[in-house]
Order: C-alpha cells, then structure tokens, then sequence
C-alpha cells in the first residue's frame, strides 16, 4: 500500500466534495490511483478523456506512482 | 510569455508587447463569451485553472510555436473567475517576419491551448442550471 495525496480540480472536485485527500491505495501506476477514486466516489468518468499529473509534472495514466506523491486528476479540459 | 489573469483582457496595450522592427505581420485571437452553447442560453461563464500546470505547459506551446516559426515573437494571456458575455477570456498575439507564419502560429498556439492546458469552464444558463463544459458530454458516452 501506498500514501498518495489525490487533488481534484472542477467536476471531479465538485463530485468528490473535497479539493484534496490522502489516501491509503494499492497502485503502482497513475490509472490505478484514478480508478481507486472512482470507486471511493462512484464515478464514472473514462481515464481517456481526462489528464493527470504527478507532483506538478503532467504525466501518462501508466506513469508509475511512489509512496509520499500527490497525483492531480484533471477532468476534460476546456480552456479559451 | 503567457499569464493568467483574474483582470481584465486588453488587447490594444497587449499587442505593443509584440512590436518588433523586424516583423512584418501582427496576428491575434481573442475568445470571446458568447451567449449560447449547444442550444443552451449562457449568462455567464466562470472558468478555474490549475495555474502552476497552466503556465508551464502554456510555455511549452509558446516554445514550439517559436521552434517551428524561428522569429516569431508570442504572448498569451487567459482569464479566470468569473465572466460576462461579451468578456474576452483568451487573447492570442503574435508576431513575425511575414504574415503567413503569424496566421499558423497563432492558430496553433490557440488551438493547442484550447486541448492542453489545465483550465475548465463551467456554464451558468438561463433556466438556472449550470454545466461543466466537456464533461457532462463526455460523461455520458461512458
């Protein structure tokens, strides 16, 4: 098991209820984090559509994870 | 250079950033807030970004735009918080020797922006109900 702080940014955000959270997950890679917090917020959202970074640097959903990271989930983006 | 700004947009004193007696050509963009998306009456957008990603992949884009077009001179700024129809919530300027290379690195550089940087904008409308844009259609081909 790993230490992993998770932040949401919009809908994910506004689904979770929360901005940030430590969790305690079995992951070895980016994707198993994401599909960790969908199962803790029931959410359905498809990994394709959607970014994510590791500890301020965008990354790959199959980028491994370490214990003490923080990975950012970034919903579809929509920016201009 | 791009910059993220809760102030407003202006263009006019923008673009004096890009005056260059080398350049022959000035290209800009501005994204606007229009009052309707996909059948929907808008009032207002609010738009949040992850700024510290925004910035660094903004330049990024800015860098390959300079890579393709080597005399390019290019500057971004995009809004966030709240905002009203008609606001601009992105400007685009560049600059560059000749007018051809201004008009495509200016369409990439917005076109870039629009798919890669950390920004969401949700959609307030007229019946009261709000939306997330991207995310409620993509949600539902799940």
């Amino acid at each position: 098991m790993k230490t992993i702080t998770v932040r949401y940014f919009a809908m994910f955000r506004e689904h979770a209820g929360i901005g940030e959270e430590t969790l305690s997950v079995d992951a070895d890679t980016a994707v198993d984090v994401f599909h960790a917090t969908q199962h803790r917020h029931r959410s359905t959202e498809p990994s394709g559509h959607c970014k994510v970074a590791i500890n301020d640097v965008m990354a790959d959903w199959d980028s491994p994870v370490s214990d003490g990271d923080t990975v950012l989930l970034f919903p579809p983006v929509a920016g201009g | 250079m791009i910059e993220m700004t809760t102030a407003e947009i202006r263009p006019d004193e923008l673009r004096q950033q890009l005056f260059d007696p080398a350049a022959g050509a000035y290209c800009g963009f501005e994204g606007w807030i229009r009052n309707h998306n996909e059948g929907h009456d808008v009032l207002r957008l609010e738009y949040e970004a992850y700024e510290p990603l925004a910035i660094t992949e903004g330049e990024k884009i800015l860098a390959e735009a300079r890579e393709c077009y080597p005399h390019l001179k290019a500057h971004c700024v995009h809004r966030t918080g709240m905002l009203e129809i008609g606001d601009c919530a992105v400007w685009v300027g560049v600059s560059s020797p000749h007018r051809d290379e201004a008009f495509q690195a200016c369409r990439y550089i917005i076109d870039q922006l629009k798919v890669r940087l950390p920004i969401w904008k949700k959609e307030h409308y007229a019946d009261g109900h709000s939306g997330w844009v991207n995310c409620e259609r993509c949600a539902k081909s799940a």
